[in-house]
């Protein structure tokens, strides 16, 4: 009974902290128009051109990483199932390093390394040093989740199966262990979504037009539209968590199933 | 004789032929890695130890005890421990409330969903929110003002202790997270042999659960603790980046727009002293997480 009662109580401790800045933003960003609640700030936000090409900026490069990121861990996690599984904790740990390096001091490390390179010089070279430090970002994520896609097939079978009917390495590749760990790629490609479109510190220090920037920005001109952006920044990270768990309820029931 | 030789000299060779054409199956993952991670890091690593004329010399690290750096590692450190050991606290009692303090499962799920979300709701829109919530117009300071208390100037969300919870916010998910696991995977047949041996609920904690659970709490408040020290966008959007008495992530980020310490060594420096908090960090939670999965791994 007492234990019941304390839960409750850590509970109700912990769905206040987390709602209540929630529900203080929400109202917040109700109030551009004084006197009456309204969407006058989401209006504002969403009208705006800036909102826009920045959101749209993040976007294209928030699919840039994904596509990048794909190409280069589901061949690596599957070179190194089938051929290197010595070399998968020293892979773990290449792609546990974002965490040691933060982002702050990667995109230091990079503007200084690459400092009077076209890297840094052009406008498209920034952005290859963008999307690079992205893919990094992503590497954690993305290659846990192909790993673990991976060992739920039979990856041995499916490559002898398919160099029996003459399959090179290629087509391997793209028409068996891509179509197979499809689902798992995709819950690695929507944490990978979330992080790119609200990141700032390294689009902010590397000067790119991205949406994390604009949101900064917005924050010195404007009252309201700050906590209508953060709400709507909220929903998308909602949207794209729940993607992912959506997916991976599915990607569960699949694995259970035939056993 | 002769057919031994032979083999033997041939043999390695056709091995080692094969070993290298395997190999380059993981080519473009570490060309990728060299190219945007270890290669920058390593460089800004070796020239922290190099002067302005590429000369070997220790000054760069010396120079990070001048009194502005110190007092930026030593508020940092301070808000990634007050926020690992809250959040740590706070995120651990949530997280044993939903697993195996008997709330309804689906109080459960909703709680692990919504941190999957909150602990990715960082950085700016989340400095937003606690601008909202407690800045100076924010909703909860006007509902305690109306009840008779000014938080202002008392309080600042732009202070080290407002900083706190706004970094809480992002550090409770994150614990519940990982800590969620561990709780359910204390077996129950440890809580029935302890009764049965006449054990009160506060001596199964003391002598058994704890023991068992401490590396594993542990472990994830120094990876809180390294989550908040890297952190920068929240520092930045809520004290506007000025390079004086601020988190040191801000002091590195400074250093690439201008180079405002006037030694392009000394921001190496930075960065490296950072990378080896952070390292220490990341190895000690390996540590501790392998310690735990002695007893939690069923």
């Amino acid at each position: 009974m007492l234990k019941r009662f304390w839960s409750w109580f850590w509970f109700i401790v912990g769905a206040t902290y987390f709602l209540v800045p929630l529900y203080a933003t929400f109202d917040f960003s109700l109030r551009a128009r004084r006197g009456e609640l309204s969407f006058a700030a989401y209006a504002n936000v969403l009208n705006d051109i800036k909102f826009v090409e920045s959101f749209w900026f993040s976007f294209q490069t928030a699919l840039a990483t994904i596509v990048i990121s794909a190409l280069v861990i589901v061949p690596t996690a599957y070179w190194v199932q089938l051929r290197l599984p010595r070399l998968r904790p020293v892979i773990e740990f290449f792609t546990l390093l974002p965490f040691v390096v933060p982002a702050v001091v990667l995109v230091f490390s990079l503007a200084r390394t690459y400092s009077r390179t076209p890297l840094t010089d052009s406008r498209e070279g920034l952005w290859v040093l963008l999307v690079g430090s992205y893919v990094i970002l992503s590497f954690p994520y993305m290659y846990r989740a192909v790993d673990t896609g991976l060992r739920a097939i039979n990856i041995h079978d499916l490559t002898e199966a398919a160099q029996s009917l003459g399959a090179g390495w290629f087509t391997i590749l793209a028409q068996v262990i891509f179509p197979n760990v499809y689902t798992a790629l995709l819950s690695g490609a929507f944490i990978t979504f979330a992080i790119v479109m609200g990141e700032f510190t390294i689009a902010a220090l590397l000067a790119q037009p991205a949406f994390g920037p604009y949101m900064n920005r917005l924050a010195s001109s404007r009252v309201y539209e700050p906590s209508a952006l953060a709400i709507i920044s909220f929903a998308l990270t909602w949207a794209a968590i729940a993607a992912i768990q959506r997916i991976g309820q599915g990607a569960q029931a699949r694995v259970a199933g035939p056993r | 004789m002769a057919p031994l030789t032979r083999t033997e000299t041939s043999q390695p060779g056709i091995e080692r032929r094969a070993f290298s054409w395997t190999w380059l199956g993981v080519a473009p993952f570490f060309l990728f890695v060299a190219a945007f991670l270890i290669w920058p890091t390593l460089s800004i690593i070796g020239q922290s130890f190099l002067d302005q004329e590429r000369r070997l010399t220790l000054r760069n690290i010396l120079e990070l005890g001048r009194p502005f750096i110190v007092s930026s590692y030593v508020y940092s450190l301070q808000l990634s421990a007050v926020t690992a050991i809250g959040g740590g606290i706070l995120g651990g009692l949530l997280a044993y409330a939903i697993t195996i303090g008997g709330l309804p499962r689906p109080l459960r799920d909703a709680v692990l969903s919504f941190s999957g979300v909150a602990s990715n709701f960082a950085g700016v829109p989340l400095a937003f929110a606690f601008i909202a919530t407690l800045g100076q117009l924010g909703v909860v300071t006007q509902w305690l003002r109306a009840v008779g208390i000014s938080l202002y100037p008392a309080f600042s969300l732009y202070s080290f202790w407002g900083l706190s919870i706004v970094y809480i916010y992002f550090q409770i998910p994150l614990m519940v997270l990982i800590m969620a696991p561990a709780f359910e995977g204390m077996r129950r047949e440890w809580r029935e042999a302890a009764e049965s041996l006449g054990a009160t609920s506060w001596h199964y904690w003391r002598y058994v659960g704890l023991p068992i659970l401490l590396p594993s709490i542990l472990g994830t408040m120094v990876l809180l603790f390294g989550n908040a020290f890297g952190a920068h966008a929240t520092a930045f959007q809520l004290t506007g980046g000025g390079s004086q008495g601020n988190v040191v992530t801000i002091l590195i980020g400074a250093q690439i727009s201008s180079d405002a310490l006037a030694n392009p060594g000394l921001g190496n420096a930075l960065a490296l002293g950072m990378i080896v908090i952070m390292g220490v960090c990341i190895g000690l939670y390996t540590w501790l997480q392998r310690l735990s999965a002695r007893w939690l791994r069923s």
